[in-house]
Protein backbone atom coordinates (compact mmCIF):
# COMPACT_ATOMS: atom_id res chain seq x y z
CA UNK A 1 0.00 0.00 0.00
CA UNK A 2 1.53 3.22 -0.96
CA UNK A 3 0.66 6.44 1.28
CA UNK A 4 1.75 9.78 1.48
CA UNK A 5 0.63 13.34 3.02
CA UNK A 6 -0.50 16.46 1.81
CA UNK A 7 -3.16 19.19 2.03
CA UNK A 8 -5.27 20.20 -0.16
CA UNK A 9 -5.05 23.16 -2.14
CA UNK A 10 -8.16 23.99 -3.87
CA UNK A 11 -10.07 23.05 -7.18
CA UNK A 12 -9.49 24.05 -10.57
CA UNK A 13 -9.97 22.55 -14.40
CA UNK A 14 -8.02 21.11 -16.81
CA UNK A 15 -7.79 20.66 -20.29
CA UNK A 16 -7.94 16.92 -21.18
CA UNK A 17 -5.85 16.03 -24.84
CA UNK A 18 -9.31 16.08 -26.65
CA UNK A 19 -10.13 19.82 -25.04
CA UNK A 20 -12.27 18.92 -22.67
CA UNK A 21 -12.15 21.13 -19.46
CA UNK A 22 -12.04 18.11 -16.32
CA UNK A 23 -13.06 19.69 -12.78
CA UNK A 24 -9.62 18.96 -10.79
CA UNK A 25 -8.45 19.16 -7.14
CA UNK A 26 -5.04 20.18 -7.15
CA UNK A 27 -3.10 18.26 -3.90
CA UNK A 28 0.08 19.30 -2.79
CA UNK A 29 1.71 15.91 -1.27
CA UNK A 30 4.91 15.72 0.22
CA UNK A 31 8.12 15.15 0.43
CA UNK A 32 7.39 13.00 3.53
CA UNK A 33 10.50 11.24 5.81
CA UNK A 34 9.90 8.06 7.13
CA UNK A 35 10.16 9.34 11.00
CA UNK A 36 9.77 5.69 12.16
CA UNK A 37 9.18 2.44 10.95
CA UNK A 38 6.76 -0.48 12.82
CA UNK A 39 7.81 -3.94 12.19
CA UNK A 40 6.14 -7.21 12.52
CA UNK A 41 8.88 -8.68 15.08
CA UNK A 42 8.93 -5.27 17.40
CA UNK A 43 5.58 -4.05 17.16
CA UNK A 44 3.50 -7.06 16.19
CA UNK A 45 2.16 -4.73 13.30
CA UNK A 46 3.83 -3.21 9.86
CA UNK A 47 3.63 0.81 9.24
CA UNK A 48 5.73 3.84 8.28
CA UNK A 49 5.11 7.23 10.50
CA UNK A 50 5.17 10.22 8.07
CA UNK A 51 6.07 13.80 8.35
CA UNK A 52 4.82 16.25 6.50
CA UNK A 53 5.48 20.08 6.68
CA UNK A 54 8.84 20.88 8.70
CA UNK A 55 9.15 23.86 10.59
CA UNK A 56 11.61 25.76 12.00
CA UNK A 57 12.93 25.21 15.72
CA UNK A 58 11.50 28.15 17.26
CA UNK A 59 8.48 27.83 15.28
CA UNK A 60 8.33 24.36 16.45
CA UNK A 61 8.38 24.96 20.58
CA UNK A 62 5.13 26.92 20.06
CA UNK A 63 3.59 24.69 18.07
CA UNK A 64 4.37 21.45 18.57
CA UNK A 65 5.02 19.75 22.60
CA UNK A 66 7.44 18.71 24.00
CA UNK A 67 6.91 14.85 23.84
CA UNK A 68 6.29 14.84 20.42
CA UNK A 69 9.46 17.10 19.54
CA UNK A 70 11.21 14.34 21.11
CA UNK A 71 9.97 11.51 18.31
CA UNK A 72 11.39 14.17 15.96
CA UNK A 73 14.75 14.05 17.86
CA UNK A 74 14.84 10.77 18.99
CA UNK A 75 15.21 9.72 15.07
CA UNK A 76 17.67 12.68 14.24
CA UNK A 77 15.23 14.42 12.02
CA UNK A 78 13.53 18.25 12.09
CA UNK A 79 10.55 18.72 13.68
CA UNK A 80 7.53 18.56 11.34
CA UNK A 81 3.85 19.63 11.50
CA UNK A 82 1.88 16.84 10.71
CA UNK A 83 2.64 13.42 11.99
CA UNK A 84 1.13 10.52 10.82
CA UNK A 85 1.35 6.42 10.53
CA UNK A 86 -0.01 4.28 7.87
CA UNK A 87 -0.34 0.69 7.35
CA UNK A 88 1.78 -0.69 4.99
CA UNK A 89 2.20 -4.50 3.58
CA UNK A 90 6.10 -3.88 2.33
CA UNK A 91 8.39 -1.98 4.51
CA UNK A 92 11.26 -2.55 1.84
CA UNK A 93 9.01 -0.23 -0.72
CA UNK A 94 9.39 3.23 1.59
CA UNK A 95 13.16 4.62 1.29
CA UNK A 96 14.01 7.54 3.85
CA UNK A 97 11.64 9.88 2.14
CA UNK A 98 8.61 9.35 0.59
CA UNK A 99 7.39 11.60 -2.58
CA UNK A 100 4.70 12.14 -5.29
CA UNK A 101 6.78 9.74 -7.27
CA UNK A 102 5.31 7.20 -5.89
CA UNK A 103 2.07 7.02 -7.67
CA UNK A 104 3.78 7.42 -10.80
CA UNK A 105 1.98 5.03 -13.23
CA UNK A 106 -1.06 4.30 -10.47
CA UNK A 107 -4.03 5.83 -12.32
CA UNK A 108 -6.76 5.51 -9.30
CA UNK A 109 -5.93 7.15 -5.60
CA UNK A 110 -8.32 7.36 -2.25
CA UNK A 111 -8.19 10.35 -0.43
CA UNK A 112 -8.39 10.52 3.35
CA UNK A 113 -9.51 13.62 4.70
CA UNK A 114 -11.58 15.75 7.92
CA UNK A 115 -14.76 17.26 5.96
CA UNK A 116 -15.52 20.70 7.01
CA UNK A 117 -17.46 20.82 10.40
CA UNK A 118 -20.73 21.63 9.85
CA UNK A 119 -22.16 22.32 13.82
CA UNK A 120 -25.17 20.53 15.76
CA UNK A 121 -27.55 20.24 12.42
CA UNK A 122 -31.37 18.87 12.60
CA UNK A 123 -32.06 15.83 10.46
CA UNK A 124 -32.97 17.34 7.34
CA UNK A 125 -30.15 18.95 6.66
CA UNK A 126 -27.89 15.75 8.42
CA UNK A 127 -29.83 13.06 7.19
CA UNK A 128 -31.93 14.31 4.62
CA UNK A 129 -35.49 14.02 6.54
CA UNK A 130 -38.37 15.13 4.71
CA UNK A 131 -39.45 17.00 7.21
CA UNK A 132 -43.46 17.89 8.39
CA UNK A 133 -45.58 20.20 6.41
CA UNK A 134 -45.07 23.46 6.25
CA UNK A 135 -48.38 24.56 6.80
CA UNK A 136 -52.52 23.70 7.23
CA UNK A 137 -51.74 24.07 11.51
CA UNK A 138 -48.77 21.67 11.29
CA UNK A 139 -46.44 21.59 14.13
CA UNK A 140 -43.60 19.40 13.54
CA UNK A 141 -41.97 21.79 10.37
CA UNK A 142 -38.33 20.25 10.82
CA UNK A 143 -38.56 18.14 13.21
CA UNK A 144 -37.77 14.54 13.42
CA UNK A 145 -41.09 13.62 13.95
CA UNK A 146 -41.61 9.96 15.25
CA UNK A 147 -38.35 7.61 16.71
CA UNK A 148 -40.05 4.68 16.97
CA UNK A 149 -40.74 2.81 19.99
CA UNK A 150 -42.36 3.74 23.76
CA UNK A 151 -40.86 0.63 25.53
CA UNK A 152 -37.16 1.56 25.74
CA UNK A 153 -36.62 4.93 24.49
CA UNK A 154 -35.54 5.46 20.98
CA UNK A 155 -33.38 2.72 19.32
CA UNK A 156 -29.55 2.32 19.18
CA UNK A 157 -28.68 3.98 15.53
CA UNK A 158 -31.46 5.87 15.18
CA UNK A 159 -30.88 8.93 13.44
CA UNK A 160 -30.86 12.14 15.27
CA UNK A 161 -29.93 15.58 15.10
CA UNK A 162 -26.43 15.94 16.31
CA UNK A 163 -22.77 17.01 14.71
CA UNK A 164 -22.71 16.95 11.59
CA UNK A 165 -19.16 16.70 9.59
CA UNK A 166 -15.73 17.54 11.26
CA UNK A 167 -15.56 13.54 10.68
CA UNK A 168 -12.85 11.16 9.23
CA UNK A 169 -14.00 10.88 4.97
CA UNK A 170 -12.26 9.04 2.27
CA UNK A 171 -13.20 9.68 -1.58
CA UNK A 172 -12.65 6.51 -2.94
CA UNK A 173 -11.23 5.95 -6.52
CA UNK A 174 -10.75 9.43 -7.42
CA UNK A 175 -8.60 9.45 -11.40
CA UNK A 176 -5.35 10.89 -10.95
CA UNK A 177 -5.47 13.78 -14.02
CA UNK A 178 -1.89 14.83 -13.07
CA UNK A 179 1.23 14.49 -11.28
CA UNK A 180 3.97 17.06 -11.07
CA UNK A 181 6.92 15.95 -9.20
CA UNK A 182 8.85 19.25 -9.65
CA UNK A 183 6.36 21.08 -7.97
CA UNK A 184 5.20 18.43 -5.83
CA UNK A 185 1.59 18.29 -6.92
CA UNK A 186 -1.38 15.96 -7.38
CA UNK A 187 -4.00 16.56 -9.53
CA UNK A 188 -7.19 14.85 -9.01
CA UNK A 189 -10.57 14.34 -10.99
CA UNK A 190 -13.56 15.47 -8.22
CA UNK A 191 -13.69 16.82 -4.88
CA UNK A 192 -12.33 15.61 -2.08
CA UNK A 193 -13.26 16.27 1.40
CA UNK A 194 -11.72 19.04 4.04
CA UNK A 195 -11.83 22.69 3.28
CA UNK A 196 -8.49 24.23 1.10
CA UNK A 197 -5.65 23.90 3.12
CA UNK A 198 -6.57 20.73 5.40
CA UNK A 199 -3.94 18.03 6.07
CA UNK A 200 -5.04 14.61 3.82
CA UNK A 201 -3.79 11.46 3.30
CA UNK A 202 -3.75 10.33 -0.42
CA UNK A 203 -3.05 6.21 -0.71
CA UNK A 204 -2.81 3.96 -3.85
CA UNK A 205 -6.83 2.77 -4.21
CA UNK A 206 -8.01 -0.88 -4.71
CA UNK A 207 -10.60 0.41 -7.26
CA UNK A 208 -10.07 0.30 -10.80
CA UNK B 1 1.20 29.94 -2.05
CA UNK B 2 -0.22 30.74 -5.63
CA UNK B 3 -0.19 27.23 -6.81
CA UNK B 4 -3.57 27.16 -8.79
CA UNK B 5 -3.04 30.53 -10.36
CA UNK B 6 0.31 29.28 -11.53
CA UNK B 7 -1.68 26.17 -13.02
CA UNK B 8 -4.39 28.22 -14.87
CA UNK B 9 -1.88 30.91 -16.08
CA UNK B 10 -0.10 28.19 -17.74
CA UNK B 11 -3.28 26.97 -19.27
CA UNK B 12 -4.29 30.24 -20.62
CA UNK B 13 -4.25 31.74 -23.95
CA UNK B 14 -1.90 34.90 -24.37
CA UNK B 15 -2.95 36.57 -27.45
CA UNK B 16 -6.52 36.96 -26.62
CA UNK B 17 -8.37 40.64 -28.42
CA UNK B 18 -9.18 42.98 -26.16
CA UNK B 19 -12.90 42.72 -25.99
CA UNK B 20 -16.32 43.54 -23.46
CA UNK B 21 -19.98 43.50 -23.40
CA UNK B 22 -20.97 45.30 -26.25
CA UNK B 23 -18.92 44.57 -29.10
CA UNK B 24 -19.32 41.83 -31.65
CA UNK B 25 -17.19 38.81 -31.68
CA UNK B 26 -16.87 35.53 -33.89
CA UNK B 27 -15.68 32.92 -32.16
CA UNK B 28 -13.99 30.31 -34.18
CA UNK B 29 -14.77 26.82 -32.51
CA UNK B 30 -13.26 23.27 -33.04
CA UNK B 31 -16.18 20.64 -33.96
CA UNK B 32 -16.12 17.07 -34.54
CA UNK B 33 -18.52 16.52 -37.29
CA UNK B 34 -17.87 12.45 -38.78
CA UNK B 35 -15.05 11.88 -37.32
CA UNK B 36 -13.70 15.01 -38.77
CA UNK B 37 -12.44 18.26 -37.31
CA UNK B 38 -13.57 21.68 -38.71
CA UNK B 39 -13.75 25.12 -37.91
CA UNK B 40 -17.39 26.74 -37.05
CA UNK B 41 -17.71 30.35 -36.61
CA UNK B 42 -20.08 31.93 -34.30
CA UNK B 43 -20.59 35.58 -34.38
CA UNK B 44 -23.12 37.35 -32.03
CA UNK B 45 -22.78 40.40 -29.38
CA UNK B 46 -21.24 39.79 -26.33
CA UNK B 47 -23.43 40.33 -23.56
CA UNK B 48 -21.66 39.62 -20.35
CA UNK B 49 -18.34 38.55 -19.85
CA UNK B 50 -17.98 36.36 -16.74
CA UNK B 51 -14.72 36.91 -15.03
CA UNK B 52 -15.20 33.55 -12.70
CA UNK B 53 -11.31 34.30 -12.15
CA UNK B 54 -8.13 33.20 -14.99
CA UNK B 55 -8.95 30.28 -16.49
CA UNK B 56 -12.66 29.92 -16.36
CA UNK B 57 -13.58 33.23 -17.81
CA UNK B 58 -16.70 32.69 -20.16
CA UNK B 59 -17.95 35.07 -22.52
CA UNK B 60 -21.87 34.91 -23.59
CA UNK B 61 -22.56 35.67 -27.49
CA UNK B 62 -26.13 36.65 -28.61
CA UNK B 63 -27.10 36.51 -32.20
CA UNK B 64 -30.37 36.15 -33.98
CA UNK B 65 -30.33 33.79 -36.12
CA UNK B 66 -33.50 33.02 -38.74
CA UNK B 67 -35.59 34.87 -36.29
CA UNK B 68 -34.64 33.00 -33.42
CA UNK B 69 -32.29 34.64 -30.85
CA UNK B 70 -29.75 31.94 -30.02
CA UNK B 71 -26.82 32.43 -26.83
CA UNK B 72 -23.56 30.90 -26.74
CA UNK B 73 -21.38 30.86 -23.51
CA UNK B 74 -17.56 30.33 -24.89
CA UNK B 75 -14.66 28.78 -22.23
CA UNK B 76 -12.92 31.52 -23.90
CA UNK B 77 -9.39 29.97 -22.98
CA UNK B 78 -10.48 26.39 -23.96
CA UNK B 79 -8.71 24.87 -26.89
CA UNK B 80 -11.33 24.08 -28.86
CA UNK B 81 -12.10 27.72 -29.25
CA UNK B 82 -8.96 28.24 -32.20
CA UNK B 83 -9.83 31.91 -32.41
CA UNK B 84 -11.65 35.11 -31.49
CA UNK B 85 -11.91 38.20 -33.38
CA UNK B 86 -13.42 41.57 -32.79
CA UNK B 87 -16.03 42.27 -35.63
CA UNK B 88 -17.16 45.65 -34.46
CA UNK B 89 -17.12 47.94 -31.49
CA UNK B 90 -19.55 48.81 -29.20
CA UNK B 91 -21.26 51.36 -27.36
CA UNK B 92 -22.99 50.22 -24.23
CA UNK B 93 -23.39 51.88 -20.70
CA UNK B 94 -23.41 48.59 -18.78
CA UNK B 95 -22.05 44.87 -18.17
CA UNK B 96 -24.36 43.03 -18.63
CA UNK B 97 -26.79 43.51 -21.83
CA UNK B 98 -29.49 41.02 -20.58
CA UNK B 99 -32.18 43.86 -21.77
CA UNK B 100 -31.33 42.87 -25.26
CA UNK B 101 -33.51 39.41 -24.84
CA UNK B 102 -36.05 41.34 -24.35
CA UNK B 103 -35.98 43.64 -27.61
CA UNK B 104 -36.59 42.48 -31.15
CA UNK B 105 -36.02 44.24 -34.84
CA UNK B 106 -34.53 47.60 -34.33
CA UNK B 107 -34.63 47.98 -30.29
CA UNK B 108 -32.00 44.50 -30.14
CA UNK B 109 -29.34 46.77 -31.70
CA UNK B 110 -26.08 48.11 -30.20
CA UNK B 111 -24.61 51.36 -31.21
CA UNK B 112 -21.28 51.27 -32.96
CA UNK B 113 -18.42 52.87 -32.08
CA UNK B 114 -16.03 54.69 -34.33
CA UNK B 115 -12.87 56.10 -33.46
Amino acid sequence: MKAILGKKIGMTQVFDPTGNAVPVTVLEVGPCPVIQRKTEEKDGYKAVQLGYEEIGEARAKKVINGPRRGQFKKHGKPVFRYLKEVRVDNLEAFGDEVTVNIFDGITKVDVIGTSKGKGFQGTMKRHNFGGGPRTHGSKVHRRPASTGTTQMGSLPGMRKPGQMGNARVTALGLTVVRLDAERNLLLVKGSVPGPNGRLITVRESGRK
Amino acid sequence: MQIIQTLEAEQMKKELPEFGPGDTVRAWLKVVEGGKERLQAFEGVCITRNRRGGLRETITLRKISHGVGVERTVLIHSPRVDKLEVVRRGIVRRARLFYLRDKVGKDARVKERRN
